[in-house]
């Protein structure tokens, strides 16, 4: 029915998807699902959790233990998962405006606390399942149905943004460059800790049609000329680098994770008894 | 036969998964694919080095390479 990937972890009775022709989530949903595939991992032993958005339909064809959540409120939902079942894989497939405007606050306390849990943003620069709205990751001076004369506001740095509030491993890949977004999603699942990777789609319907940005091919051709990878980017002067943006490992370090904190303070206790 | 007959590549589309969003037919590096009634169809398979790339960038998983023949 369909390849080996795609038989082995989507539910394909639920294919084809929901997501408009062109929308880059397919490209980094199987980006995830190859990672996991790479790694080896147990279905069994991996736990999907999503919010609510375009990118948080992504459990409903993955087939693992999956949840899918209220809106923003994904990395809350899978820091129960995790802290009730930590021997889990917890993985959080969620959307720019669900982790970085509604769900803000959870991102950047789950990047403090620095629990193993690995999530992946899948950014489509606007709010497109409730039809175009601008997002926390929308460009300034760009377009959206409630941006009618332009943007004002500056766009967040995801990874950066929670690199900064303790994330251990950081990252950013596009829907173009879906080899190397799979290398950084396995090594952030291999990270001990919280990792984010940034996952660049494109949204031909919305973000494409409001901002003039043509095609899903001509949005996949702007990826692949707009994207430097990092150490690239360290070579290059400074002006070949304007309007472009770095895609490839930003963070990875090593600090003490959450749940096992968590579990030392139970043994502590246990002992005393 | 002495010599093998060059085998031909595996690469198979399910037309009924693909919305048409010619991400494949753009990036395929050989020119293997193209357009027919608003889907993706081979026009070469002759061409083709099995590289994956479609695959890869499929967002609709309606193109691949390998599965057995026995499938459809």
């Amino acid at each position: 029915m369909a390849s080996k990937l795609i038989k082995d972890y989507f539910r394909t009775d639920k294919l084809p998807h929901i997501w408009c022709p062109g929308c880059g989530h397919g490209i980094l949903m199987r980006s995830v699902a190859q990672a996991i595939d790479n790694l080896g991992l147990d279905k069994d032993k991996v736990c999907i959790v999503s919010g609510i958005g375009c990118s948080s339909r992504a459990p409903g064809y993955m087939d693992f233990n999956t949840l899918h959540t209220t809106h923003g409120r994904a990395l809350a939902f899978a820091t129960g998962v995790k802290l009730a079942r930590p021997e889990l894989e917890v993985i959080v497939v969620t959307g720019d405006g669900d982790c970085a405007a509604i769900g803000g606050n959870h991102l950047i306390h789950a990047a403090r606390r620095n629990i193993n849990i690995t999530t992946v943003v899948f950014n489509n620069n606007i709010y497109g399942m409730t039809g175009g709205q601008y997002s926390p990751t929308t460009p300034t001076n760009e377009f959206g149905t409630t941006a009618p004369y332009g943007n004002i506001d500056k766009p967040f740095d995801i990874p950066a943004l929670a690199g900064a509030a303790g994330a251990t491993y950081t990252a950013r890949g596009t829907a173009y460059h879906a080899k190397q977004l799979t290398k950084l999603v396995e090594k952030g699942i291999k990270n001990k800790g919280f990792s984010l990777i940034e996952g660049i789609s494109i949204c031909p319907t919305y973000y494409g049609r409001k901002n003039k940005k043509g095609s899903a091919v001509d949005m996949m051709n702007w990826l692949k000329d707009n994207a430097v990878d990092i150490k690239v980017a360290e070579k290059l002067p400074k002006e070949k680098l304007e309007g472009k943006f770095l895609i490839g490992e930003f963070k990875n370090t090593t600090e003490p994770e959450y749940t096992e904190e968590y579990m030392k303070i139970i043994e502590r206790f246990q002992k005393e008894r | 036969m002495s010599k093998a007959i060059e085998k031909k590549a595996n690469l198979q589309i399910k037309r009924d998964l693909c919305k048409g969003c010619k991400i494949c037919v753009q990036f395929c590096p050989k020119d293997v694919l193209t357009m027919e009634g608003g889907k993706v169809k081979i026009k070469d398979i002759e061409k083709c080095i099995e590289c994956g790339l479609c695959e890869l960038r499929c967002p609709d998983y309606a193109i691949f390479l390998g599965g057995s023949e026995d499938e459809e």
